[in-house]
């Protein structure tokens, strides 16, 4: 199956009864407090756009309250907008009808949730198969289809085991393996992780990134944290007080951070983890020097190549292995430590 | 009174609607009742039909089966259900005694009326229990008649129930199910309500149906809560065969209402008793099958 993007396009959505009779105000210019205090109603999401690139992880990050639970759970309408449009293969989502909604949910789209949401009184095996069974496939069917994502995943020996019976990481494999199964093209992960140990979300985190490279499936993924955002993300967007206030790939965030908010944000991040060395490499003056390193490769990487062939000069080649930019060790560290790059780049 | 002799007569003496109008307007509204009442008896005669049928077939079903085999089915029914030796042991026991004092027979009518009340309680509970939880408006209506059908003393509803079905089994199984509905109505509607928001929004999120997310996921996650709610129906009517006895219901309860009159104390105990054992046997056979049901959530990872 070919994955499609999906555009989300001015979507607002206000809290409240009466929502709509405020539409227009907010999108003159009402505030999240002003429309709080004066209206009681909450201003969920403000005049969202994103396009969410097709065989891609999406992630949305912000702190909690930002919206981006609110954002995700447009994409399959468990929450209706107010105003908007979320299109994919051009049709609007928000403009289906209970029957098309339900069988776009069913098809196209499988969810992954922060508290797992497993049914407890199911079997893992019955779990992982929920979204077959409603969909009317034979049973003998959709165990064998969901045995082998049960595998996939790590669970093989547990199929006949209750959810309490297992640890929350597993269990959250069991809540991929239940999205797996689907086969939809997109996959909804709503803050999949965050219930998740640390070393237990790194291991979760491969585990995506392992499958998603053969899958290529349409991925949103929702985040509060950003070094698991620069891991997963093809391409970000963050989100403070239902506003996408930047978005683009984790270097362009990291690099060009747009502002205050984000430069907080990402003083903290391992910035060898997450800039690519074409990112800082020189143009080539003569012959290529030193190792070639493959484009698309972080600092942190390159550096350890590097030390390890004891070399304090390599260049970067392409996907045919062309030179096409030089690097040296110095230049490696100073991008890794110094924060000078965005106050530079603010400036 | 002293302090009468400053206030006006009005604010004294409750200002009463005279007898004479409250005469009229009951004897017009009971017999306008009974008018309505043998208008339609026919249509409620065959309406009550099929519980009459099924009363009397499963009444006669018990009593005129032998008592081993009886005490049989019951012993496989409690340990199936309690899986639990103490249980079925204090079933046995306390059958035999109910026997040997000579209770055998009307416990059975008795056992088959708590039978039929309490499955029609359920036909009739559950339902509308459903409707309750994916209706605030239901449930605003609802709440309130349960609330009269809770607190009304049950003496009181027997008269209508009389005046339209007469006397007799039925009247006094309506009189019953009335009783012992409600909690199986409110357990219904709790047991739904508290369902995990998380786990049906994943049942939402892979397209299920409304029929789909109430077989799959509500229905089973409630069933603890409602298996409660079946626990507390049986023993209201075990409660109410007694009052409904008044109305010609046969069984232990016929013969507490004898003794009471009679002033017959043991007779009246070694009914109550009996009582009071099959209102154990049932509270704990259903009690530990419900909690078995409920092994699932056990959590066993730490």
């Amino acid at each position: 199956m070919a994955s499609h993007a999906i555009e989300v396009k001015n979507l607002y959505k206000i809290f409240g009864p009466r929502g709509r009779e405020f539409i227009d105000q907010v999108k003159a210019g009402l505030g999240k407090t002003e429309l709080n205090e004066k209206h009681g109603h909450v201003l969920g999401l403000q005049n969202i756009n994103i396009s969410m690139p097709a065989g891609g992880i999406m992630v949305v990050m912000g702190l909690s309250g930002s919206g981006k639970s609110t954002l995700i759970r447009h994409i399959n309408r468990l929450i209706d907008p107010t105003a908007g449009e979320v299109l994919y293969d051009g049709v609007d989502v928000c403009k289906m009808n209970e029957n098309d909604l339900r069988e776009f949910r069913r098809h196209k789209t499988a969810m992954v949730f922060q508290k797992f949401a497993l049914l407890p009184h199911r079997t893992i095996i019955e779990n992982t198969i929920y979204g077959l069974e409603i969909q009317g496939v034979p049973d003998a069917e959709s165990r064998k289809r969901a045995q082998g994502w049960i595998e996939r995943v790590g669970l093989k020996g547990f199929e006949n085991h209750y959810p309490n019976q297992l640890s929350g990481g597993m269990q959250q494999r069991v809540g991929l393996a239940r999205a797996l199964t689907n086969d939809a093209d997109i996959l909804l992960m709503d803050e999949a992780y965050s219930a998740l140990d640390p070393l237990i979300r790194v291991d979760m985190q491969t585990v995506l990134l392992d499958l998603q490279k053969e899958l290529k499936k349409t991925v949103v993924f929702i985040t509060h944290d950003l070094d698991e955002a620069l891991r997963l993300g093809d391409k970000i967007a963050i989100l403070r007080d239902g506003k996408v206030i930047q978005q683009g790939t984790g270097q362009e965030i990291v690099l060009k951070p747009a502002d205050e908010y984000i430069t907080a944000f990402v003083k903290e991040v391992n910035r060898g983890r997450v800039i690519n060395v074409e990112t800082i490499m020189k143009p080539l003056s003569g012959n290529a020097e030193g190792m070639p390193i493959a484009i698309g490769t972080v600092l942190e990487s390159a550096a350890r190549m590097m030390t390890l062939a004891n070399l304090n000069v390599a260049h970067v080649v392409d996907t045919n292995g062309k030179p096409v930019g030089s690097l040296d060790l110095g230049t490696i560290i100073s991008a890794m430590v110094t924060p000078i790059g965005h106050q530079l780049q603010a400036a | 009174m002293a302090i009468c002799s400053y206030l006006p007569d009005l604010l004294c003496k409750f200002p009463a609607i005279n007898d004479t109008t409250i005469r009229m307007a009951r004897k017009s509204v009971d017999d306008g009742f009974k008018a309505l009442v043998r208008e339609y008896v026919n249509v409620i005669d065959a309406l009550v039909q099929p519980l009459q049928w099924f009363l009397n077939y499963l009444e006669k079903l018990f009593v005129s089966s032998p008592w081993i085999v009886i005490l049989a089915v019951m012993v496989a029914i409690v340990y199936y259900g309690s899986r639990d030796i103490r249980i079925t042991i204090g079933t046995i026991v306390s059958m035999l005694l109910i026997g040997l004092v000579g209770l055998w027979n009307d416990t059975m009518v008795t056992l088959a009326m708590v039978t039929v009340c309490t499955f029609i309680a359920i036909i009739v509970g559950i339902p509308i229990g459903i409707l309750m939880a994916r209706s605030e408006r239901a449930q605003s209506i609802i709440n309130p008649i349960l609330d009269v059908m809770q607190t009304m003393p049950s003496f009181v509803y027997l008269i209508p129930v009389v005046m339209i079905f007469g006397i007799g089994k039925v009247p006094g199984l309506i009189a019953v199910v009335i009783y012992a509905v409600p909690p199986m109505i409110r357990l219904t509607n709790l047991g739904i309500r508290l369902v995990d928001k998380e786990v049906l929004e994943a049942a939402d999120a892979f397209g299920s149906s409304p029929w789909q997310r109430l077989k799959n996921v509500q229905m089973p996650l409630a069933l603890p809560t409602i298996m409660a709610g079946i626990n507390q129906t049986i023993m209201m009517s075990l409660a109410m065969v007694v009052v409904a006895s008044m109305v010609g219901v046969g069984g232990l309860g016929r013969n507490v209402l004898q003794a009471i009159n009679n002033q017959f104390f043991t007779v009246g105990f070694f009914n109550g008793f009996a009582l009071v054992a099959i209102a154990i046997i049932f509270d704990r056979t259903s009690q530990a099958y419900g909690k078995r049901l409920q092994k699932h959530s056990e959590v066993i990872h730490g």
